[in-house]
Formats: C-alpha cells, sequence, structure tokens
C-alpha cells in the first residue's frame, strides 16, 4: 500500500468536511474520488498533501505518517491543487525553474528534465510566454509538467480538468495514462465527472457529505449494483440516494469553482 | 516525447523514495543550508515578477518624492523644527526613504492573500521547502523592492542637494538596513494577513497602521520634541531605529541619536522573532 488513511477526519466548526476515511491505494494505481462539490473531496487532499491538519485519523503517504513526517511527505508527492497554482506573472519555463529549485533538483539534471516536460506536455513552443497568455488546458498541463518534475510517488490531482473544454480534457487524460504508464506513479485524483472516472481510473471511491460510500473497480461498482451496463451517473445516484443535485457545496465553493472556470475558461 | 528516470536510475527518485527518516532529520549545517537555499529562490521567484512588470516600483515612488519635493521644501524655509546641525532637508531625506521602505512592506502581506486565492500558495506550501524560507523569502524579496526606492530616492536627494554620504561601507550600511527595515515590515504584514485572511479586512489594517507606525517615529522630527507619551511609542516603533541608522549612514554628517549597534541589533532581533513567528502562522492562511 503506498497510501493508507485511517479514520481520516477534518472538522470546520460543527462541520464534519471528512468523515472517518479510509482509503488505501495501491502502488502505481490510477484511484479516483468521485463526489459532488462538497462532499469532502479536496479537503482529503488538502489533509494528505500535509496543507491541512486533520481533526482525527491519521494517514501514511508512501511510507511516511502526514502528522509527524510532513516534511518527507512533501518531498514525495506532487499536488496540483484545483485552484490555478501556475504562476501567471512568470513565464511557464520560469514556472518550471522555480519548482525544481524549490525540489532541490540537481543543476545538472535541472535543465534535462523542465526541456523534456515541456516537449512531454507540448509546451516548448510558449515556453518563454508569461503564463497569462495561456489557455486553461496549456496552465493544467503546465501546473501537471510542475507537479511531477521531481517524480513524485503520489501524485494529488485535484479537479484536473474542472473549467476545460473537451478536447483539452482529453488530452489531459493521455498525459494522465502516460505518466502512470512511463513513471509508475501512483495518482489519486478527484472529481465530479463520471466519464472521467470510468475512464481514467483503476478503482473509484465515493464520497458522500464527507463519508466514503463505496470503493472499487467501476466494473465491480457496475455489477454491485445488479446492472453491469450501467453508468457510474447510476452507480453514483444508488450509492447517494440522488442527491446529486442538491449537495453542490457552499457559497464558499461555488464561488471558486466559477473562477476557476472563468480564468481557465 | 517520453519522461525518462534517466536509463531506468530513478535519480531525484532515488533520494526520496525511500530515505530514512532518520537521515533526513537534517544535520544543523544542512537544514542552514537549506533554508537559506529555498529563501534565495522564493525571493528569486519575486524578483522574476518584478522583472516581467516593473510598474509598481515606478508608482510606489511617486509618493516620497511629493514628501521630498512639497513637505521637506516648504518645512525647509519654515525652519519650525530643530534637527541640529542638518538642515532640515538633509534631516528628512532618510526619514522619507524609511518611510518608502515601511509603505512598500506594509501591505506586502496582501500577495499572500493573493495567492492563496489563486492557488500558488497551495502549491508553494505542498513542496519541500521550510515555512520559515518561505516567510523569509518574502521578506527578502521585500528587501529588494525597498532598495529599488533606495535608489529613486538617492537620486532625488542628491538633486536636492542633500549632503549625502558615498562611502562603500556607509552605501553597504545604508542596503542591509534597508533590507532588514523592508523585512520587519513586511513580515508584520504577512502576519497580519495570516491573521485576518481576507483582502478588505487586511487592507483596513494596514491603512491603520501606517500613519501612526509613520508619525510614531523619528522619520520627519526628532523624537526630543515629542511629548513624553509620544516619546516612549517611538522608541518601541522599529521605524525609528531604521531611520536612526539610516540617517547616521545616508548623511556626510549623520549621526545616529542610539547607535548603530542598538539599531541593527533591533531590527535583526525583531526579523529574527517575526520570522519565526510568520512561520508558524504561514500555514494558517490556507485552512
Amino acid at each position: 500500500m503506498i497510501l493508507q488513511t485511517q479514520n481520516l477526519t477534518r472538522r470546520y466548526g460543527n462541520l464534519v468536511a471528512v468523515d472517518h476515511l479510509n482509503l488505501n491505494l495501491h502502488e502505481g494505481e490510477v484511484f479516483g474520488l468521485l463526489g459532488p462539490n462538497g462532499a469532502g473531496k479536496s479537503t482529503s487532499l488538502k489533509m494528505l498533501t500535509t496543507l491541512l491538519p486533520p481533526s482525527e485519523g491519521s494517514a501514511v503517504v508512501a511510507g511516511f505518517d502526514i502528522r509527524h513526517q510532513a516534511a518527507q511527505v512533501r518531498r514525495v508527492i506532487g499536488y496540483v491543487p484545483q485552484l490555478i497554482s501556475a504562476d501567471g506573472a512568470l513565464s511557464g519555463y520560469e514556472n518550471l525553474l522555480i519548482a525544481a529549485k524549490l525540489y532541490n533538483i540537481p543543476r545538472a539534471e535541472r535543465e534535462r528534465r523542465i526541456t523534456e516536460a515541456l516537449e512531454f506536455m507540448g509546451l516548448h513552443e510558449v515556453a518563454h510566454r508569461l503564463v497569462r497568455e495561456y489557455s486553461g488546458g496549456m496552465i493544467r498541463r503546465l501546473e501537471i509538467a510542475q507537479a511531477i518534475l521531481h517524480r513524485p510517488r503520489v501524485l494529488f490531482l485535484d479537479e484536473p480538468t474542472v473549467g476545460l473544454d473537451p478536447v483539452a480534457r482529453h488530452l489531459v487524460w493521455d498525459y494522465i495514462r502516460q505518466i502512470r504508464q512511463n513513471l509508475g506513479t501512483t495518482i489519486l485524483l478527484t472529481t465530479h465527472l463520471m466519464d472521467e472516472a470510468d475512464l481514467l481510473c483503476d478503482r473509484v471511491g465515493i464520497m458522500h457529505l464527507g463519508r466514503l460510500v463505496a470503493c472499487d473497480t467501476p466494473q465491480a461498482l457496475k455489477v454491485t449494483i445488479g446492472k453491469p451496463d450501467a453508468t457510474l451517473d447510476e452507480v453514483f445516484i444508488h450509492f447517494t440516494g440522488n442527491q446529486l443535485q442538491n449537495a453542490t457545496g457552499g457559497y464558499r465553493e461555488t464561488v471558486r469553482t466559477r473562477r476557476v472556470a472563468r480564468r481557465l475558461g | 516525447m517520453k519522461l525518462s528516470e534517466r536509463d531506468g536510475l530513478p535519480v531525484v527518485w532515488g533520494e526520496t523514495a525511500s530515505p530514512s527518516p532518520v537521515a533526513l532529520t537534517l544535520r544543523p549545517w544542512a537544514a542552514l543550508w537549506e533554508f537559506l537555499y529555498k529563501t534565495w529562490v522564493i525571493a528569486e521567484l519575486e524578483a522574476r515578477k518584478l522583472r516581467h512588470d516593473p510598474t509598481e516600483l515606478f508608482t510606489r515612488a511617486v509618493q516620497p518624492a511629493l514628501w521630498l519635493l512639497i513637505f521637506g521644501q516648504v518645512f525647509a524655509r519654515v525652519r519650525a523644527i530643530p534637527t541640529g546641525d542638518l538642515s532640515y532637508l538633509d534631516f528628512m531625506a532618510p526619514g522619507i526613504l524609511a518611510q518608502s521602505v515601511l509603505f512598500i512592506a506594509i501591505f506586502y502581506g496582501i500577495s499572500v492573500i493573493w495567492e492563496r486565492d489563486l492557488g500558488v500558495l497551495h502549491k508553494i506550501m505542498a513542496s519541500p521547502a521550510p515555512r520559515a524560507a518561505l516567510v523569509s523569502g518574502k521578506a527578502l524579496s521585500a528587501g529588494i523592492r525597498g532598495l529599488t526606492q533606495a535608489i529613486i530616492i538617492y537620486a532625488l536627494a542628491a538633486l536636492l542637494g542633500v549632503d549625502l554620504n558615498w562611502q562603500p561601507q556607509a552605501l553597504l550600511g545604508v542596503t542591509v538596513a534597508v533590507i532588514l527595515g523592508a523585512a520587519n515590515f513586511s513580515l508584520f504584514s504577512l502576519i497580519i494577513a495570516c491573521l485576518v485572511k481576507t483582502r478588505e479586512r487586511f487592507m483596513g489594517i494596514g491603512q491603520v497602521l501606517t500613519m501612526p507606525l509613520f508619525f510614531a517615529s523619528n522619520a520627519i522630527y526628532p523624537i526630543a520634541i515629542m511629548p513624553a507619551w509620544l516619546q516612549v511609542v517611538a522608541r518601541v516603533n522599529p521605524l525609528t531605529y531604521i531611520v536612526d541608522a539610516l540617517r547616521a549612514l545616508m548623511l556626510s554628517g549623520g549621526a545616529p541619536a542610539f547607535s548603530l549597534g542598538v539599531d541593527f541589533a533591533v531590527m535583526s532581533v525583531t526579523t529574527l522573532v517575526l520570522v519565526i513567528i510568520a512561520a508558524r502562522l504561514y500555514p494558517r492562511v490556507i485552512v
């Protein structure tokens, strides 16, 4: 197990954002955390990336405890937040350069890795343009490139395709598959798009109101509900009791999602 | 193009994939080096942004220019303020440099709120850079901004006939004082940002703080002419010590009211304390 959580819980006042989450990820798999906005996906990722201390419970990422070995955890993970994390005031190349330095990639190795990442992501021609002139898809690709520069063992992608058009979305999916294939990176992504989870993930976990209500391969989940040819949407509705429309997150969440969508689109 | 692990050998991965927790408890020197290097990287990041868009540096210079050209010229004629052997304009020039360092640094904390709202901060916080380096990097880059203001104010002061001290050690001293001063106020500002967390509240508090800090200091009049209670405030105001050091170093006829040792000790100790506090509070801005 490359990632294990034990009763991982986060409370904000009375609200339980993540409620005793128990997850186990196998090395090299693509795992999708599925759920509507406000289900606790981003909060889970923030805890696993050591940005947010858990209120209760613990987790081990690549052998390190997120509470007591946070610094070590940070060395072996890559993280692409849901919000836009590439710096618009810098060029794509500079963004990668700073990331390389923050992750202590040796000087001799730095340029080669950056060139490789730019070419891999199809960004070499715009490398020296300011990121604020990039399209949404280009920004996401740059962010993913940044997050894998140091060859993390676990890559966390928070809603990697939110706000992207279908073409850009498919491109991002291709890159995610290739990263796993070429580098063997374990990938934990969150999404509320069922087709994304179905196409991309070896296993999915369905989160609802902070709890993990189901966890298996998409196929097995479909069998569980007695409809092998069901869509993941149907699986989702089965496990969450048809509340897909109601539980769409609070005001703050909505503002954020829309802001990201606007800036990417 | 495929991503490779350099002929199958994981380079960085090899170092990070299976480090024993013991090996990672860095030796003191390695930890210090890591801290300094990451501080430098964060400052480099900020400097690169400034290079792409230096507009702010020029708009920021307008206010101190007005103080020197208008307030300074008028009060030099009035001769209302006892400034000893110095002309009023000479007396005031270091004060205005300190003021512009204060103004450019005290609102710097808002950048962390911006970065939080954008998502850039999440990325940087998930990187292995020590928290203390993240905040001191910001402080150092405020210092770089302060230095650009110093260049502009030196040029203006020279034009106005202020009797500047051009000796290399004096210039070096001014450089250090400006960096420490900017670090002081930018860290203070970062701490406020981490506590209030929203732009609106931050701007309100920033406005409230700036003027008292400026007027309760020796920037444009000596402490000696203040009422007793204000003298007490001025003595605990870090700006006073920055002005005192700048006045001694920047002018040919300048002398410190305290001593340069005291001035630099106060600036260094407050910077250190503020780095420690800011590093502790920094992760809170995300929550």
